[in-house]
C-alpha cells in the first residue's frame, strides 16, 4: 500500500457541534471526549537544527475542520513545529526530526511517503507574502498544473479566489502581475493558490504580521469561513488573533535546561477559551497576560 | 517643558555654524559625484560619437552585404563577410555557452552548494575566466584547428570557451538572489525540486541572467586575438561554419585598421560601427526575450 492513499482523504463534513463552540463556563472542565476526528497525532516530536534541539518532547493532537492556533514567544519552535506537519522542514538540510506525526493515522515521515505528495495535501501559507513573479492567474493555476490537472484551469483559478474572497477584486486584471497587488491583496492570492491544489490542510505561519488590522480582520474571517472545509493550523504572535479565530490553542515556550541549552516545549494544550481563561500553567498566564514567563 | 521642544540645547549642535558645514560637505559630495559619472561617460561618449562619426560615412547596405575587396587599394564597401561571421560564430558560441553555463550556474547554486565537487567547479570557473583570450585561441588551435582545420566553430569554440565561465559564475549569482521564499511557495504547493527550478526559480531569475550572458556575448563579439589562431580570414561570405575558414569584424578592424592605406582604414571604422550596432541589438533583443520569460506584466 502506498504510504498515502489519495481517495480516503477527504473526509466527510463534520458538523460543528455547539458544544465546541460554546464558551466555557468558569469552572467547568472541557469534556475530555468530544468525537473529533483527528487529522494530525504528533508524538514525541523533536527537531534539531546541527544538533541543537529547537522543539523538544511535544505530543499534541489536531481535530479536522479546525483552527489550531499554536502561541509562544519568538524562538521557541512555533514554526519549526508547524513546518514538520507538511515536512517543509525537509528542506533545510541540518534538520533532524524524530518522533511521530501521524496524519490520518499514516506516519508522515514513513519511508515510503513522498513528501511532494504531502505538501500538496498540506498546504502552506507563510509569513510574508509570496506570490511568484508571474500573473495573477499564472500564480494560482501553477500549483493545479505541476500536479497535472487536466479540467478547465480558468474555472479552478475563479473558484480558488472567490474562495478565498479575492475574485471581486482581481477579475479584470487576472494577467496583471501578483507583484501588483497590496500585501493583504497578496496575502490573501497566496491562500488562494495553496486552496488550488486542494489540500486537506492549511498551515498558515503568522498570515498577517505583516498585513494592517484591515487586511488582517480580511484573513482572519476568511480562515473561518474556511475552517467548514478545511483543517487550519496557525502560528501566530497575536495572542488576539489565536483568541479571535481558533478553536484550540497550543502555548509553547523556551526552556533553559539545565547546561544553557535552549528547546522550545509545549507548556499547555487546551481549548482556545479554556487557554485564554482557565490556564493550568502558570507560563501560560503569564504569557496570556502579559507578564512574560 | 515637554520633550518636544525643538529649541532645546540639544538642538543646538545643528545650529547656523554645523549647518554651513553640512552644506559644504552635501556640495563637495555632489559636485565629486557629478564629477565621477562625467568621467565615466565622457570616454563612452567619445568612443561611441568617433566611432559612429568616423564610420557612418561608409555604412550603407552595400558596405554590409558586399565582399571585402582584395587590394587594399581599393576604396569602398565593403564588409559582408565579416558579418556573417561575426553573426554565425558568436551565435554558436552564445548557443554553446549560455545554455551550459546557465545549467552550471543550477547546479552550483541549487545542488552542488558547498559541497566538494561545487567547489571544484567554481574554483575552475574562475581560473578559466582568468585565461587569456590569446591562450584559448592557441588552445583551440592545438585541440581542434590542428585536426580539423580553420573554421568559424572553432572560433565558435574559443569565444564560448570565454563565455562558459563568465555566465556560470553570473547565472550562479543571480539564482542565488531569487528569495527562498519563492521556492518555498513552490514546494508548498506539491512541486518537485527541478520543477521548483524551472518553473519558478529560473524565470525569477531571467533578467539577471540575461544581462551577464549579454555582458560575455557582446564581450566575445569584439574578441580579436582567439578568431586569429581560428578562422583564419577570407574575403567572400562563408556561411558554412563548420568548414572552411571564415573572418569576423573584430579580425577585420584589427587588419585593416593597421594598414596604411586610406581605402582600409575607412572599412576598419565602418566595421567598428557596425559591431557596436550589432552588440546594441544583441541587448536589446535579449531583453525583449528576457520581459516575456519572466512574465510579460511581472515588474
Amino acid at each position: 500500500m502506498t504510504a498515502i492513499d489519495r481517495p480516503s482523504v477527504r473526509m466527510p463534513e463534520l458538523a460543528i457541534t455547539p458544544a465546541k463552540v460554546a464558551p466555557v463556563a468558569a469552572g467547568v472542565e472541557p469534556e475530555p471526549d468530544r468525537a473529533r476526528e483527528l487529522v494530525f497525532e504528533i508524538r514525541d516530536l523533536e527537531v534539531r537544527y546541527d544538533g541543537m534541539a529547537a522543539v523538544t518532547d511535544v505530543s499534541l493532537d489536531i481535530a479536522a475542520a479546525e483552527i489550531t492556533a499554536i502561541i509562544g514567544p519568538s524562538g521557541c519552535g512555533k514554526t519549526t513545529l508547524l513546518r514538520c506537519l507538511n515536512r517543509m522542514n525537509d528542506l533545510v538540510p541540518s534538520a533532524v526530526i524524530s518522533g511521530k506525526v501521524m496524519f490520518h493515522g499514516q506516519d508522515l515521515y514513513a519511508p515510503k511517503v513522498d513528501p511532494a505528495e504531502v505538501r500538496r495535501r498540506i498546504g502552506m501559507v507563510f509569513q510574508k507574502p509570496n506570490p511568484f513573479p508571474k500573473t495573477i492567474f499564472d500564480n494560482v493555476a501553477y500549483g493545479p498544473k505541476i500536479n497535472r490537472y487536466r479540467g478547465d484551469m480558468g474555472e479552478l483559478v475563479e473558484r480558488a479566489l472567490t474562495r478565498a474572497a479575492l475574485w471581486d477584486e482581481v477579475k479584470h486584471k487576472l494577467k496583471k502581475s501578483a507583484l501588483a497587488l497590496s500585501g493583504g491583496q497578496q496575502q490573501r492570492l497566496c491562500i488562494a493558490r495553496a486552496l488550488a491544489v486542494e489540500p486537506d490542510v492549511v498551515l498558515m505561519d503568522e498570515p498577517c504580521s505583516a498585513l494592517d488590522p484591515i487586511a488582517t480582520a480580511r484573513i482572519e474571517d476568511l480562515m473561518v469561513e474556511l475552517k467548514r472545509d478545511y483543517t487550519i493550523v496557525i502560528v501566530t504572535h497575536n495572542m488576539q488573533q489565536a483568541a479571535r479565530v481558533s478553536d484550540m490553542t497550543a502555548f509553547l515556550t523556551t526552556d533553559v535546561s539545565e547546561d544553557g541549552r535552549r528547546e522550545g516545549r509545549l507548556v499547555e494544550y487546551d481549548r482556545t477559551e479554556t487557554i485564554f481563561t482557565h490556564p493550568a500553567d502558570p507560563r501560560t498566564e503569564g504569557y496570556i497576560t502579559g507578564r512574560f514567563g | 517643558m515637554t520633550a518636544v521642544d525643538v529649541t532645546g540645547p540639544s538642538v543646538a549642535l545643528g545650529g547656523p555654524r554645523h549647518r554651513g558645514v553640512r552644506r559644504a560637505k552635501d556640495v563637495a559630495a555632489t559636485c565629486f559625484m557629478v564629477l565621477s559619472v562625467l568621467v565615466v561617460l565622457v570616454p563612452l561618449g567619445l568612443v561611441v560619437g568617433y566611432v559612429i562619426s568616423r564610420g557612418i560615412g561608409i555604412l550603407d547596405w552595400a558596405f554590409l552585404t558586399d565582399d571585402i575587396p582584395i587590394t587594399d587599394r581599393t576604396i569602398g564597401p565593403g564588409m559582408g563577410p565579416a558579418v556573417v561571421g561575426t553573426v554565425t560564430i558568436t551565435g554558436a558560441a552564445t548557443l554553446m555557452a549560455v545554455p551550459l553555463g546557465v545549467l552550471g550556474g543550477v547546479y552550483l547554486n541549487e545542488y552542488g552548494g558547498r559541497s566538494r565537487p561545487a567547489r571544484v567547479v567554481r574554483f575552475l570557473a574562475d581560473v578559466m575566466t582568468g585565461v587569456p583570450s590569446i591562450v584559448m585561441g592557441l588552445f583551440i588551435f592545438t585541440i581542434w584547428v590542428l585536426a580539423f582545420g580553420f573554421s568559424g566553430f572553432a572560433g565558435a569554440l574559443a569565444l564560448g570557451c570565454l563565455m562558459l565561465p563568465v555566465v556560470i559564475r553570473t547565472a550562479e549569482e543571480m539564482l542565488r538572489l531569487v528569495p527562498a521564499e519563492l521556492r518555498e511557495a513552490s514546494y508548498a504547493l506539491g512541486s518537485r525540486k527541478a520543477r521548483t527550478i524551472f518553473r519558478v526559480v529560473l524565470p525569477a531569475a531571467a533578467p539577471g541572467i540575461t544581462s551577464g550572458a549579454l555582458l560575455a556575448v557582446a564581450r566575445a563579439a569584439g574578441e580579436t586575438a582567439p578568431l586569429l589562431f581560428t578562422i583564419l580570414l577570407v574575403s567572400k561570405p562563408n556561411f558554412d561554419l563548420f568548414h572552411g575558414p571564415n573572418t569576423a569584424l573584430s579580425v577585420q578592424i584589427f587588419k585593416n585598421a593597421t594598414s596604411a592605406l586610406p581605402g582600409p582604414q575607412q572599412r576598419a571604422w565602418g566595421a567598428a560601427f557596425t559591431l557596436i550596432a550589432i552588440a546594441f541589438l544583441f541587448t536589446l533583443a535579449a531583453r525583449l526575450v528576457a520581459n516575456r520569460f519572466a512574465g510579460r506584466h511581472a515588474a
